[in-house]
């Protein structure tokens, strides 16, 4: 047990902590997208989707659990690591200056993180926490967008997440070890599209539902 | 083309490690542009010392780029705004005249300010301790190239050894880590036969040893490899993550 603390309770073990569960949540956030692109095929397709997902149980309970405990291991450990950062230098400097290394992206992390945590905590009270018995889902969704306030909120969450995905994507090939000047510069830019991807096939659903729906 | 420029200086002040320090400003009349910016900071102390008062500390060495004693932040730039240069090799045809320059000494949790714009960077000698020992036989030099070692292998532990130990790279990190410097040290050592019996203690070693230091954690911001005098770059640091990771879950070392 002791190598085993030693190992992940250290600053690069912590790291590869967020690494691995970050990669899984790409992974999800890639299933997600496409489930939710139904939508485009109407509510009758994006309802239809909801139900086959649904006839997966107790499939589903198990990925629900499993996605849960990698959520709490990443938001955890995030924490920690960002805590242990604010620690690492008490006395600031008067001037910043970024040399060219940081982006937008990877100067937020920790504060995207908690706006994505708030976020996907509202996410799952609006469609996932709520009574279905005599709805649809689709019903849900479509009445939830019909107000400008909603679509708003999810648009900029999206841009949160996408920033996150942007540096995280990279990042976690870096913490993993995959850095090699062969396939790096491959890497740097597919978290750009990739994070693109989701910032624009997430972001116009809310969008579309409500101007076509 | 040499000519003169004159600056505003607002130089970190503090007595001693203990005492609460802060900006002090300072005109810098007359500068050469061929001047360094060490020999800027003379001219400054050589006025003070006259007027009876106290010269600003700061570390320098051999004022060639190569010891690694010298560096400061200079306008949140560590080592001054030109790519790749020790603060002593920083020239002062890089400012304009009347420019306004904040000189601050590196900060980090583990670096104390000894005074002014010195600071006390033995924890990277902790760390390098850290690493322990390498294996080489003792008695005659070997022949050359009787240890085969491939230009690659040779060239990547050479770059990596061009690091002084500056500490810029945890001055520029925005959670002062010292992932570049460790990085730097494992990739040198661990890539050559010499290091290579020793390379998963020597890892474990000084990621632990950063850990209790009170560096902070690396979250690949990059500045270091922007700001690094010697542009280490952070594939060290790549090479150090697997090293952890080798060593960690692949080796018999605890
Ligand atoms: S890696 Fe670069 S910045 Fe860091 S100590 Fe070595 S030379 Fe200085
Ligand atoms: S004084 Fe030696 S590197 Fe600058």
């Amino acid at each position: 047990m002791n190598w085993f603390v030693a190992t992940f309770g250290s600053s690069i073990g912590k790291k590869l902590l967020m690494a691995v569960t970050g990669l899984c949540f790409i992974g999800f956030l890639t299933g997600h997208l496409a489930g939710n692109l139904t939508i485009y095929a109407g509510g009758d397709a994006f309802n239809s989707y909801a139900e086959h997902l649904h006839a997966l149980e107790p499939f589903l309970t198990v990925v629900e659990i499993a996605l849960l405990s990698l959520a709490i291991i990443h938001i955890v450990t995030g924490l920690w690591l960002f805590w242990q950062n604010l620690k690492a230098r008490p006395n600031r400097y008067a001037v910043n200056k970024w040399a060219g290394g940081r982006t937008i992206g990877s100067a937020t992390m920790p504060y995207t993180g908690v706006l994505i945590l708030a976020f996907v905590i509202f996410h799952l009270l609006n469609f996932s926490f709520v009574d279905k018995t005599n709805t649809t889902i689709w019903q849900i969704v479509s009445t939830a967008f019909a107000n400008p306030l909603y679509v708003l909120l999810y648009i900029a969450a999206i841009v949160v997440v996408a920033f996150h995905v942007r540096h995280g994507l990279w990042s976690l090939f870096q913490t993993l070890g995959a850095n090699h000047p062969k396939y790096m510069p491959f890497i740097f830019k597919a978290s750009i599209v990739v994070s693109l991807i989701f910032g624009i096939g997430f972001g116009l659903l809310p969008l579309y539902v409500s101007l076509f729906a | 083309m040499t000519k003169n420029i004159n600056l505003t200086l607002k130089v970190w002040r503090q007595k001693n490690s203990s005492a609460a320090g802060n900006f002090e400003r300072l005109e810098a009349k007359d500068i050469s542009t061929d001047m360094s910016f060490l020999e800027m900071l003379d001219i400054i102390n050589e006025k003070l010392t006259l007027e009876g008062k106290e010269p600003i500390a700061f570390d320098h060495d051999c004022r060639e780029g190569i010891c690694g004693q010298c560096g400061s932040v200079i306008n949140g730039r560590p080592h001054g705004p030109e790519k790749g240069t020790t603060l002593c090799q920083l020239h002062m045809r890089h400012f304009a005249d009347g420019d306004e320059l904040v000189i601050e000494p590196f900060r980090a949790r583990a670096f104390k300010v000894v005074k002014d714009l010195a600071v006390d960077r033995s924890p990277l000698d902790q760390l390098i301790q850290a690493g322990g020992y390498i294996s080489a036989n003792t008695g005659a030099a070997p022949d050359a190239n009787a240890l085969p070692i491939s230009k690659e292998t040779a060239e990547m532990a050479f770059d990596a050894a061009a690091c002084i130990g500056c500490g810029a790279c945890i001055a520029a990190c925005p959670n002062a880590s010292a992932m570049l410097f460790i990085g730097a040290k494992v990739s040198h050592l661990n890539l050559l036969p010499q290091g290579k019996s020793e390379a998963d203690k020597r890892t474990l070693g000084m990621v632990r040893k950063m850990d209790t230091l009170g560096f902070g954690n690396c979250t690949n911001e990059r500045e270091c490899e922007a700001e690094c005098p010697k542009e280490i770059s952070i594939t060290n640091i790549a090479r150090l993550n697997r090293g952890f990771i080798k060593a960690s879950l692949f080796s018999s070392e605890k």
